[in-house]
């Protein structure tokens, strides 16, 4: 079960920048010029309320990963002596 | 003697009061945040320019996601205060500002008799019921579950489970009387101002009930034993073992079970509303019968969770909502669905010389009236509106039940759960960070991210991505990481 832990370690914090990157490209789309429904004030609020929160957050699933790749995760602590 | 023995041997008459004077402030608390909410399309035409009604909406749910979005804030300001000074004094305090911001909404004057500066007050007083949201919630679980003994940890928890649910509930009532007693015109009028108005009165009750409690016993026996955190944000967040905790709790736990909660009860009404075209009331009373009927289980699954573990029950919540809800939307949708249905009478008459109505009667009951109100030079204004009939409307009541059962799947073991993680010293602070991202980001968009969604893509179930996705996430964290024991000990 630790190994499927720290593997499964790679794919969240592959995942905090692939989701940040796919945020940014679909914030670009509809907020280009040239989108098949042009921008209103609605979407530029609707994108920048979405990124600035959601990349904080995607950052820390990265976070999360990386210490489940190194094993933070293996065995949980059991009381508080152990935080 | 331990302080755990204290807790465990402490009259039962003392827990019981502890509980209600808790779940009485946070249910007053719910019900401040929520009347906004339930009064979006009203307010919407208030507070915002009404040339474009979608517009206007959006903008209302955005300032409804604001005092969301401020939780994780309340939750780091509130907290960090409640690990230093104490639970009771914290909580009082976030009640006063709650109840200060609900009731001064009440008195804004209009976009149309002040302009902008309008929506502007109103952000504010909504990031400041967001502020304080976020530093009860946590105040009020970690309280009760330092009063309670191990094995009804729980179980008394839960109580503070349900007032989310309750607080939602009160709102609801409220406005369905306030409505009624003053009548639909004026209440569109000012009469929508009243349940704003009110939360003053609950609030005095609340603080009086409060004033009269005591400290938590275990944050008194860190104090006098000189333990007390003297930076709990630090020592929440910087050191690692428990920012992994944080970390877990929330991508684990709060996150899927934030979107789960919100789906369940407040996407639901929207849904309901906006893309089914059921009347204002009647699609409250649906929600409303509904939360009635599944409320008691939030304290069965807290009681339920003392006894089989938190994780199995949050996570079988997480996984039948994965499963369910786009063929649950998909049943509520075609229950609202004219077209599928036999007309029996139609009638078309005109009200003014600028609004004509037409009413369609349908063979199993519904009614559907569509309004038409000319105001040239700009378009014409359409709003329909679906009286389902009796077995169409009973089977809503029923679809939305299920979802509320899943709700109290994940969120009545939740407080539990999150206490269990953290030690008293910085309970506060890290139970409030994971649990307001989860519930008042994750969730609290829900209803905002679900509806642009639909309305961006133009299908009527692409919102249900948002919770499905999201849920998936946290299932798959959850059941890989989470471990289902129970942590007798709290007192550490």
């Amino acid at each position: 079960m630790n190994v499927i832990k720290r593997y499964f370690g790679i794919i969240w914090i592959l995942l905090g920048p692939a989701s940040i990157i796919y945020g940014i490209i679909q914030a670009a789309a509809e907020l280009s010029p040239n989108a098949k429904t042009p921008p209103t004030q609605e979407t530029y609020t609707f994108w920048i309320i979405i990124l600035i929160i959601f990349i904080p957050i995607a950052a820390g699933i990265s976070l999360m990963g990386y210490y489940a790749l190194q094993g933070d995760y293996d065995r949980l602590p059991k009381d508080s002596s152990a935080l | 003697m331990t302080t755990n023995q204290t807790i465990d041997n402490q009259p039962k008459s003392n827990i019981t009061q502890v509980i209600l004077a808790s779940s009485v402030g946070t249910l007053i608390e719910w019900y401040d945040f929520y009347i906004f909410g339930a009064l979006a399309t009203i307010i919407s035409t208030k507070f915002f320019p009404l040339e474009n009604p979608t517009a206007a909406y959006l903008s209302v749910l955005a300032t409804f996601a604001a005092g969301f979005v401020v939780r994780p804030f309340g939750a780091l300001v509130f907290g960090r205060l409640g690990d230093l000074v104490g639970r009771k004094y914290t909580f009082l305090l976030t009640l006063v500002i709650m109840g200060g911001s609900t009731f001064a909404i009440g008195l804004v004057p209009s976009y149309a008799a002040i302009g902008a500066a309008a929506p502007i007050i109103v952000l504010i007083l909504r990031l400041l019921q967001g502020l304080a949201l976020g530093g009860e919630y946590g105040g009020a679980a970690t309280y009760v579950a330092e009063h309670a003994p191990a094995h009804k940890r729980g179980y008394y928890t839960s109580w503070i489970q349900t007032t989310a649910t309750l607080g939602l509930f009160l709102a609801l009532g409220v406005i369905l009387i306030t409505r009624r007693s003053v009548g639909l015109e004026t209440f569109s009028d000012w009469g929508w101002r009243i349940p704003f108005l009110i939360s003053a009165f609950l609030i005095a009750i609340s603080i009086y009930i409060r004033l009269r409690m005591s400290e938590s016993p275990l944050f008194n026996k860190i104090k006098a034993e000189g333990k007390i955190s003297k930076n709990p944000l630090k020592e929440s967040f910087t050191k690692r073992v428990n920012m992994k905790m944080v970390l877990l709790a929330l991508f684990g736990a709060t996150m899927g079970q934030g979107v789960v909660w919100y789906t369940g009860q407040f996407y639901a009404l929207s849904f309901i509303e906006k893309t089914c075209n059921i009347e204002f009331v009647e699609a409250r009373n649906i929600i409303l019968i509904a939360l009635a009927i599944a409320t008691p289980l939030f304290i069965f699954f807290g009681w339920l969770s003392d006894r089989i573990g938190r994780k199995a029950i949050m996570m079988t919540g997480m996984l039948l909502a994965i499963m369910t809800y786009r063929p649950i939307y998909k049943a509520m949708y075609e229950l609202a669905d004219v077209s599928k249905k036999q007309e029996t009478e139609q009638s078309i008459y005109n009200t003014d010389v600028t609004t004509m109505v037409i009413t369609k009667k349908y063979a199993d009951g519904t009614i559907y009236k569509e309004t038409t109100k000319n105001a040239m030079p700009t378009k014409p204004v359409i709003t329909k509106e679906i009286n389902l009939g009796t077995n169409a409307y009973w089977t809503m009541i029923f679809l939305i039940f299920i979802q509320v059962v899943y709700v109290t799947m994940v969120y009545g073991p939740i407080a539990a759960f999150l206490v269990e993680i953290f030690p008293t010293r910085i309970r506060y602070s890290s139970m409030s960070l994971p649990y307001h991202i989860g519930n008042g980001i994750f969730g609290g968009l829900t209803p905002y991210i679900a509806t642009r969604l639909t309305t961006h893509l133009g299908d009527p179930y692409a919102g249900l991505w948002w919770p499905i996705v999201i849920a998936s996430l946290c299932f798959m964290i959850g059941m890989i990481y989470l471990s289902n024991r129970i942590d007798e000990n709290v007192a550490d």
